[in-house]
């Protein structure tokens, strides 16, 4: 039932670009909703893509090439992560092409072409930018990666597909191990999408910007482009974050009926809606950290991973 | 892996609270904090002598669930509780290392508690034997807390927390030591958490702190 296997995947990148900017539309509400601000609409993010793709490009004079191609290189990567990561099914012809691991490398070399860039103009905010999303992801990444090894301990495999399956698969038990590692990802999700303790996506005050300081010197299509790769990118997390922690409800087996597919995706959009209102309730309880405190922050997320594993080592659960 | 049952599914997990609430000691500043998460491993450790006690029937487990309860996570945080608000210390210095690194040195000590308690696990009968590891490791954060702090205050909490350590080590190991064993324990710490609550007022008369360090220095110049 090969076809059906493709119809899964085609219709996985679709939901994950259109779905991409709704759910930064959505979490954008909830937050002002929780604020006591009139929300902006759901669709302001495809406003404003919109709007860009309309404007003529405006380059730096000393732009070189790689500064035209980042946000091309940078949108791409998170089109594959997006064709990888089971947001719908679990069978995807797509996912033999990379295991989660090479997931981790795909969303790096999407940082690095971004620091890149950033650097690649020569304006001061776009390297101050530049080197603190390099630190902010040097440290994120091993905690990353950590929860993913802990996930694939449990399944015993590193494809992200096998993965999610066994997890949804298993018997129903107490994972503590699981439940660190949750937490550890929860905070990995934070710093590496620019949300509030470590960033904030909705300022560009000098002293506190990271990612924002990167996008300065761009404008019309490709400001739209990293503007929808950063969507993207919080997009998938979030559906790694299900793919790991909440794998049900998604088409799995090796034949799954077309009805599991259908039904697939109003069951990812409740998990995106409930997603969306937690993280916007955590944006809008805590406080951004100074950019000093945001190795111990990572350092956390780091040992709840670590804790995770050592707990499912010893304990088995 | 899942094939354990609802309650020791349980009792793994409040093992594994118990840890992480160890981490979160070490990592905390505050000391109200300190204490609060002190009382909070008191009421795990309850719950599980608690859980334990009904899945063995052990009698005398009740006995000591009823005093971790009444003692650990009750009596004394509100004596400590009592002692900073009449002592006016609410904060402690910066710990003598940075967070991040005392968190990774208290990772490499975990994996070697897990290690250490490996034989001591393979000779254990009982069925909690697996979180005889998470016991040790509790112990040696508790030490390392005491070690990374100046003042008393955190330093008798990390002593508390130490003993909590002991105590759900023998609980794993053996299903909790004799009852006239625990009952002295119980008393020692009760006893010296008066004492160290003298202690405090006389350190501070004297060295208007209670900075630890003044006490290296055995003679009166410098």
């Amino acid at each position: 039932m090969t076809s059906l296997h493709w119809v899964t995947q085609v219709l996985e990148v679709l939901a994950a670009l259109v779905a991409a900017p709704l759910f930064v539309g959505w979490i954008n509400q909830c937050r002002a909703w929780l604020q006591n601000k009139s929300a902006p609409p759901l669709l302001q993010p495809y406003r404003g893509i919109r709007k860009l793709f309309h404007k003529d490009a405006v380059l730096a004079t000393h732009a070189s090439p790689l500064f035209r191609i980042a946000p091309y290189v940078v949108f791409g990567a998170m089109v594959c992560a997006a064709a990888v990561i089971p947001s719908l099914g679990t069978r995807l012809p797509f996912s033999d092409a990379a295991d989660a691991i090479a997931l981790v490398g795909l969303f790096a070399t999407a940082r690095v072409f971004m620091a890149l860039a950033a650097m690649d103009v020569g304006t001061a905010f776009g390297s101050l930018g530049a080197r603190r999303e390099m630190l902010v992801g040097f440290l994120a990444e091993p905690a990353l990666l950590m929860v993913i090894f802990l996930a694939s301990l449990i399944a015993a495999s590193t494809s992200l597909p096998a993965i999610s399956e066994g997890l949804a698969t298993r018997t129903l038990a107490l994972y503590p191990s699981l439940a660190f590692t949750g937490a550890a990802f929860l905070l990995v999700l934070l710093a590496e999408n620019a949300r509030i303790p470590v960033d904030n996506p909705a300022t560009h005050l000098e002293l506190t910007m990271i990612h924002e300081a990167m996008l300065l010197e761009y404008s019309a299509r490709h400001l739209a482009l990293m503007e929808w790769a950063a969507a993207l990118k919080l997009f998938n997390y979030a559906c790694i974050g299900f793919a790991l922690f909440l794998p049900w409800g998604s088409a799995t087996g090796d034949s799954p009926s077309p009805v599991t597919l259908l039904a697939s995706i109003p069951i990812l959009g409740l998990k995106l809606l409930a997603a969306g209102a937690v993280l916007a309730l955590i944006e809008t309880v805590s406080a951004k950290l100074r950019i000093f405190r945001a190795p111990e922050f990572l350092a956390t997320a780091f040992l709840f991973a670590v804790l995770g594993l050592l707990v499912h080592l010893l304990l088995g659960s | 892996m899942s094939n354990l049952s609802l309650d020791l599914q349980l009792l793994n997990t409040f093992a594994a609270l118990l840890l992480l609430s160890s981490f979160a000691m070490l990592s905390q500043r505050r000391v109200v904090t300190m204490v609060n998460l002190l009382a909070w491993q008191g009421v795990l450790l309850g719950l599980a002598t608690l859980l334990l006690a009904w899945r063995t029937g052990n009698s005398h487990l009740y006995v000591s669930a009823a005093m971790t309860f009444g003692l650990k996570a009750l009596f004394l945080p509100w004596l400590l509780h009592r002692l900073i608000r009449r002592l006016g210390v609410y904060w402690d210095s910066e710990p003598l290392l940075n967070i991040a690194a005392t968190m990774l040195v208290g990772l490499l000590i975990v994996i070697f508690a897990f290690g250490l308690a490996q034989p001591i696990a393979a000779l254990a009968t009982t069925s909690t034997r697996s979180s005889i590891g998470i016991a040790v490791a509790v112990v040696l954060l508790a030490f390392l807390t005491m070690i990374t702090r100046r003042k008393a205050m955190s330093q008798v909490v990390g002593f508390l927390s130490m003993e909590n350590g002991l105590f759900f080590g023998a609980m794993s190991a053996t299903y909790g030591m004799p009852m006239i064993i625990e009952l002295g324990v119980a008393l020692d710490v009760l006893v010296a958490m008066l004492v160290l609550g003298v202690f405090f007022f006389q350190i501070r008369e004297q060295f208007d702190s209670l900075d630890l360090h003044h006490l290296e220095s055995l003679k009166e110049e410098k």
